[in-house]
């Protein structure tokens, strides 16, 4: 994904022939698998935030879109949610205008702010990135649906997209690792540019939002695999070989940017963000057999290719048969779940974490910090995770602890702010 | 109590005996002890970077850290009755309320030597052997139930308390040691008051917790108007903090005291840590007014 944006061009340019040959016309274009490479191009007739990818490694922060939504991924992310504290309009105009000018000085690689000659004084910026370049740190900011409850004046303004997350079957969402009113999105090539934003951002925000759940992530490094292949999860698949190609305007049309038809005017050039935090079960996949592993995803683990082929790009083509008359596939193995017939498509930008240990289990605490974005997730994220919850034979291995749904602003000019569409 | 210190034991033997006043009582009246000359004298430590403004504020904070000494004074000598008549209900009750004097004034007991280790050091905080002060009474009340073989312990308390008001008479104070007092009261709570780890035994961490912030809240009001000469958005936002502050800690206060840590949720001692941060924020820029 990172590099490949300059770099894989022509492998892209063939799957991206591919892809557009199956979706020809559809709506909503469909795909399982996170995170494959982007073209850094503008997605619609304005430049965005996102297209700038290319330019080295800065990536401005001001745009049509935010950045970091259709983005090349990073090497790593700070994520975390925010809950107001304060219960003024005026307030939260306020802290988006601050979170937006110091977004743009430090995704520029400056510090937060200019700092203050008095040794009295603390430090303007915290100053771990002092000296860093901007390793095309992106920050990213949504709204939860409880930031449409009556504190604000909003709620007439809320989109009728952000609905509550449903229950899935077997979730056991703990409320502390999600929802939140706002959450803020930081990735960037470097572990420690990118907790400096968020810590930061947070430090802006004391008085007016409190942090109500932070997580860190990362995937292999962009330098650790320079042909920019797919990477893989935690539980040794690749991860995203059917994402959408996001680059090209027209799926991005229809996949990811909010549309009239269903969203207010204020949301023109956002999106929405699913989150789930799914935790792992490592110890007892590492104990489950190959053969196990590759029925369960539906694709043999070295290659990526779909069970019985060859390519990792290969055509799934669910319906082919052993000898005995049964699938190659399991119709309820992950990838033929998630492929949902071809109809339902969204853009994923998920990072692993590992939180350590378990202290109550002694056992490694990792998993997946899932991120998506879509137009509308009543009729993607939603319906995807309906069917994967009811049926997927990685259930055994993988619980959902946290969740999260947030529509994410427009991006904002030159002297606006983020947000400054609805407030 | 923060450091690790080791000091030989030096007792100055003074008298009193005053009554104690109670917990939470931050505007218990002030005694007649203080001595009258005590304000005075204080006017006369100007320092380079001082301004009138300033020094009156310094005159004004020397003197409620004179009224707070004394009414330590005063509540130290009937806990430690309480120890030696072997009334441990009593003492008990007495206990966290004559702590907050001194944690309203820690900062300044901090600068005048050993009188924090002497006073308020935990269990391993000092060697074994130089263990005394609140914090050994309290293990004994609360832990070993039993206050035996204590009176000594309670008669060096009492002693130590005696002079740090001694000591505070003629403490000099300059005006970067309000400025970075008032933060340093805050950072007391983070570290210790909001994790639970001061009151080991007595879970009383609510009371030194509000008596930090009141200790703080003190500095702020004294410097309140240079801090509005100088930037008034940022005076009006500590002035803000502080009441949502308040208004955080107030379901936990019952009459005169605050509930036991122990009796806080996981959601409630996040919050009270929350808003204590998004008041130390701004806090922390009141050097603002000591110019670069």
């Amino acid at each position: 994904m990172n590099r490949q944006t300059e770099t894989s061009e022509k492998k892209l340019t063939r799957r991206d022939v591919l892809k557009m040959a199956g979706i020809g016309g559809i709506g909503l274009l469909v795909g399982a698998g996170g995170m494959k490479t982007f073209f850094p191009q503008p997605t619609q007739a304005e430049p965005s935030a996102s297209a700038a990818a290319s330019k080295g490694d800065y990536i401005p922060f001001y745009g049509k879109n935010q950045a970091g939504i259709i983005t090349p991924m990073q090497d790593f992310i700070s994520m975390a949610a925010f809950n107001l504290t304060t219960s003024s309009l005026a307030d939260v105009r306020k802290l988006f205008q601050s979170w937006t000018l110091a977004s743009a000085r430090m995704t520029a690689g400056q510090p937060v702010d200019d700092e203050i000659e008095n040794p009295h004084l603390p430090p303007v910026d915290t100053g771990e990135s002092i000296g860093l370049a901007p390793m095309k740190l992106t920050i990213t900011f949504g709204l939860g649906a409880s930031f449409f409850d009556d504190r604000f004046g909003l709620k007439s303004k809320k989109p009728a997209p952000l609905v509550d997350m449903p229950r899935f079957n077997s979730d056991e969402i703990n409320p502390d690792w999600s929802e939140g009113d706002i959450v803020v999105q930081v990735c960037a090539d470097d572990p420690q540019v990118a907790f400096h934003a968020m810590r930061n951002l947070a430090r802006i925000a004391r008085g007016k939002a409190v942090l109500h759940w932070m997580q860190e992530g990362f995937q292999r490094t962009a330098s650790a695999d320079p042909s920019g292949s797919t990477p893989r999860n935690l539980l040794g698949f690749k991860d995203g070989t059917n994402n959408p190609i996001a680059s090209e305007p027209k799926l991005a049309d229809e996949i990811v940017w909010a549309n009239s038809a269903e969203s207010p005017s204020w949301m023109t050039g956002g999106t929405y963000m699913a989150m789930r935090r799914i935790r792992m079960r490592i110890e007892v996949w590492d104990r489950s057999s190959l053969e196990d592993q590759e029925a369960t995803f539906g694709r043999h683990r070295h290659s990526g290719a779909p069970i019985g082929k060859s390519g990792e790009f290969d055509d799934l083509e669910l319906g082919r048969k052993d000898s005995t008359g049964k699938p190659l596939i399991a119709p309820n193995s992950h990838v033929a779940l998630a492929h949902m017939d071809g109809k339902v498509k969204i853009l994923r930008r998920s990072y692993s974490y590992s939180n350590g240990m378990d202290v109550k289990t002694g056992q490694i605490n990792a998993g997946l910090l899932f991120i998506c974005f879509n137009r509308d997730p009543r009729k993607q994220f939603i319906p995807m995770q309906q069917k994967l919850a009811s049926a997927d034979r990685l259930n055994e291995y993988i619980t959902h602890v946290g969740s999260g749904l947030y529509a994410c602003l427009p991006g904002a000019r030159e002297g606006g702010y983020i947000g400054d569409t609805l407030f | 109590m923060r450091k690790q210190w080791g000091y030989p034991l030096t007792a100055i033997a003074l008298s009193s005996s005053l009554v104690f006043t109670g917990c939470g009582s931050s505007e218990s009246k002030t005694t007649s002890e203080v001595k009258p000359e005590a304000a005075a004298q204080t006017e006369q430590k100007t320092h380079a970077a001082t301004t009138p403004e300033l020094d009156a504020a310094i005159a004004n904070y020397h003197k409620w850290v004179i009224e707070q000494t004394d009414l330590f004074v005063k509540a130290t000598d009937g806990f430690t009755q309480a120890v030696k008549a072997g009334d441990i209900e009593a003492a008990k009750k007495q206990y966290a309320p004559a702590r907050m004097y001194f944690e309203r004034i820690e900062p300044i007991a901090e600068s005048l030597g050993d009188f924090d280790p002497w006073l308020d050091a935990r269990e391993g905080d000092v060697p074994a052997e130089e263990w005394r002060g609140y914090h050994r009474l309290e293990k004994a009340l609360w832990e070993t139930k039993s206050v035996a073989g204590q009176e000594k312990i309670a008669d060096q308390l009492l002693q130590d308390a005696k002079q740090l008001r001694v000591k505070v008479e003629s403490v000099e104070i300059d005006p970067l040691m309000l400025v970075t007092g008032a933060v340093e009261l805050l950072n007391e709570v983070s570290s210790s008051k909001v994790t639970g780890e001061e009151e080991r035994y007595s879970h009383t961490d609510l009371c030194d917790f509000a008596a930090n912030v009141q200790g703080a809240n003190e500095i702020f009001k004294v410097l309140q108007s240079s801090v509005a000469n100088k930037d008034p958005e940022l005076a009006k936002e500590i002035e803000l903090r502080f009441q949502e502050l308040d208004q955080a800690l107030a379901p936990y206060q019952k009459e005169q005291d605050y509930v036991l840590y122990t009796e806080l949720t996981e959601p409630e001692v996040k919050k009270l840590s929350q808003a204590l941060d998004a008041l130390a924020e701004p806090l922390s820029k009141m050097g603002t007014i000591l110019g670069g």
